[in-house]
């Protein structure tokens, strides 16, 4: 708002007493991590954890989901004539249902260490 | 089977794959298009061209072939090396491929910074692709004696001179498209012939292969490797090894890296893992069927040629004869498709570690084609087979007992070291390199002694992994001394701007 026809008054800085002596600082996590402090570290260590978490959590539903099969059929020898629509069990799970477990706990984990991924990017890029 | 089918069926896999080839000459220029087509392939082509590469001839006829010998405990073969995939999605995919670099050597050296690893790394992958590379040399000599009765070395020349055309005037662009269309042909050329065999088995009444009489105790129907005098040890054996071992298998490495990204890296992998079920539920089928139909193969010993027989005795006449034809063309798309990307594999170590001094960048690349061909192609000749599946059975052994914990623990483990790395590779591959050596002077052993050299990798695995621990925690002050920017690379995503060192390319 200027008043007419003249030069407009100085600009006066109006500031409250408490800001020069609270204000948070603010933390630039990318140069953080680019310059390799506790922090960013801590960042990196975190996003690591959390994939290296579901790839174990992958990996031992594999062992028990396909690895336990001959065990099962060591501990349980009637197994052997069990029989699903004709075929031996072992010939149905290991010939046909195998490939879709192995893809669904593929699909699961792609999508859940992109969802890793973006939570780093936001936490990091947050403003 | 009549052979003129046969051999224009080889024939014209042999002009498909040059004319595809030299379609993608055109876009190869630079040395990175040789090693890595410039980084540029999409999910979709390089998951097609993943599977091209990756269905050997011990897929494509070893697995039919155990399954007619020995039964249901040789599916841990085609499940495994699918989960391998699995594996290397979860623990080594992405890392991998944001690491950066063009081969296993060039990962190991830049995650511990050390020349001597490098070097060491550079020998196993020209080892493993030898061992790889002679079964389908082996293979195609056997498929071609089947068809147009040749000389067992016939066959595998051949395959070597026209990957060695291929890999030498287009590398890695043209190879893609190449094992791209191999992969659909492959999955064509059992798909279509199945469908006429289960009719005519339906016709015949739709007997269980597995309630023939001569099977004592369901042996055939059981998933334990009956056939061994230890079947749990084998079994898990079997399963470590294709589990473990893909992720170590050079030429299923070097392709990472064409991927754009590391997210992208984990899509192709899933869209792998895919294409490899699919192809996966053919095979067995053929093996199945070849119990009631050719089990005098068994007592042949020619089992391996069931998927190329089977056609022709199911259905007979000219439509047989031209359904075998068919898998006889997916077979040499297979043997063609591996030794490609072996081929690549190799020559590119070979080239950047070996023959780097003498010659320069395209040049040093296709010398190293011609000495990563050579080689094996000798190993097939003098070495008389011991089954396609088997060797390269020993090939993942060895792989999984190196190359995975060096993987694994380079990516998840910050205190690996360069000597801890060095000394689980030399126990890992040592050990392992002993059972395959004994396995193929073939002396005959019984008992434990047999079991465990014949599969290995269920020792030689976990002694790698605690030599490669035990020996770096011992070694505490050789950490690299880039190892916090090495582990940002590997593990953030590309879209985050962080300093991560500086690209080789």
């Amino acid at each position: 708002m200027t008043p007419e026809g003249g030069n407009p008054p100085r600009r006066v800085r109006v500031t409250s007493p408490r800001t020069t002596a609270g204000r948070p600082r603010r933390v630039h996590v990318p140069s953080e991590i680019d310059s390799q402090t506790r922090l960013g570290e801590l960042y990196i260590r975190t996003l690591m954890r959390a994939q290296l978490r579901l790839a174990v959590i992958v990996v031992v539903t594999l062992a028990i989901g396909v690895g336990g099969l001959p065990l099962s059929y060591l501990l349980f020898p009637g197994l052997d004539q069990v029989r699903v629509l004709g075929m031996p069990l072992a010939w149905v799970v290991l010939g046909f249902a195998a490939y879709p477990f192995l893809v669904l706990l593929g699909w699961l984990y792609v999508r859940a260490a992109e969802r890793n991924e973006r939570d780093f990017a936001e936490m990091v890029e947050r403003p | 089977m009549s052979s003129s089918y046969g051999i224009t069926a080889v024939a014209l896999v042999f002009i498909a794959t040059l004319s595809i080839g030299a379609y993608g000459w055109r876009f190869s220029r630079t040395t990175s298009d040789f090693f890595v087509a410039s980084r540029t392939v999409g999910p979709a082509l390089n998951a097609s061209a993943i599977g091209g590469e990756y269905l050997s001839a011990a897929s494509f006829l070893g697995i039919a072939g155990l399954v007619l010998a020995f039964g249901t405990e040789m599916l841990w073969y085609p499940v495994g090396w699918t989960a391998g995939y699995l594996m290397l999605l979860v623990l080594v995919a992405a890392p991998l491929r944001r690491s950066g670099a063009y081969t296993l050597p060039d990962f190991a050296e830049g995650r511990l910074e050390s020349l001597v690893v490098r070097r060491f790394s550079s020998v196993l992958v020209v080892g493993i692709g030898w061992l790889y590379l002679m079964p389908q040399f082996q293979g195609a000599g056997l498929a071609l004696g089947t068809v147009a009765g040749t000389e067992k070395w016939v066959g595998g020349a051949l395959v070597a001179v026209v990957v060695l055309v291929n890999v030498m005037s287009g590398g890695m662009r043209s190879i893609t498209f190449v094992q791209a269309f191999q992969y659909w042909l492959k999955l064509t050329a059992l798909l279509i012939p199945v469908m006429f065999l289960l009719v005519v088995w339906s016709g015949d009444g739709a007997v269980s292969p597995a309630d023939l009489s001569p099977d004592p105790h369901g042996v055939w129907t059981s998933p334990l490797a009956s056939s061994s005098d230890h079947p749990m040890y084998t079994t898990y054996s079997i399963i470590l090894a294709t589990f473990l071992g893909t992720m170590g298998l050079p030429h299923v490495v070097v392709r990472f890296y064409t991927n754009p990204d590391g997210r992208a890296a984990r899509r192709t992998t899933l869209v792998v893992l895919a294409l490899l079920g699919l192809f996966y539920l053919l095979p067995p089928v053929y093996g199945a069927l070849g119990r009631l139909y050719a089990p005098d193969l068994i007592d042949a010993g020619a089992t391996d040629t069931v998927v190329l027989e089977l056609p022709s005795r199911m259905v007979g006449g000219v439509a047989g004869d031209l359904l075998s034809a068919l898998t006889t063309a997916g077979a040499f798309a297979a043997f063609l498709s591996t030794s490609s990307g072996l081929t690549i594999a190799v020559a590119g170590v070979l080239s950047q570690d070996v023959l780097g001094r003498r010659f320069r960048g395209v040049r040093s690349f296709q010398a190293g084609a011609v000495v990563a061909v050579v080689v094996p192609l000798a190993l097939a000749i003098l070495a008389e087979g011991v089954g396609v599946a088997r060797a390269v059975g020993l090939a993942f052994a060895v792989a999984a007992s190196t190359f995975c914990p060096l993987l694994v623990l380079g990516i998840w483990w910050r205190r690996l070291t360069d000597v801890g790395a060095i000394a689980g590779m030399v126990v890992g591959g040592g050990l392992s390199v002993v059972a395959v050596v004994d396995t193929l002077m073939q002396t005959s052993r019984d008992g434990w002694g047999g079991a465990l050299l014949a599969h290995p990798a269920a020792w030689t695995v976990p002694a790698a992994f605690v030599t490669m621990t035990g020996v770096s925690l011992l070694t505490p002050r050789r950490l690299p001394r880039h190892l916090s920017r090495t582990m940002v690379r590997l593990h953030t995503p590309e879209a985050v701007e962080l300093d991560r060192g500086p690209y080789p390319l």
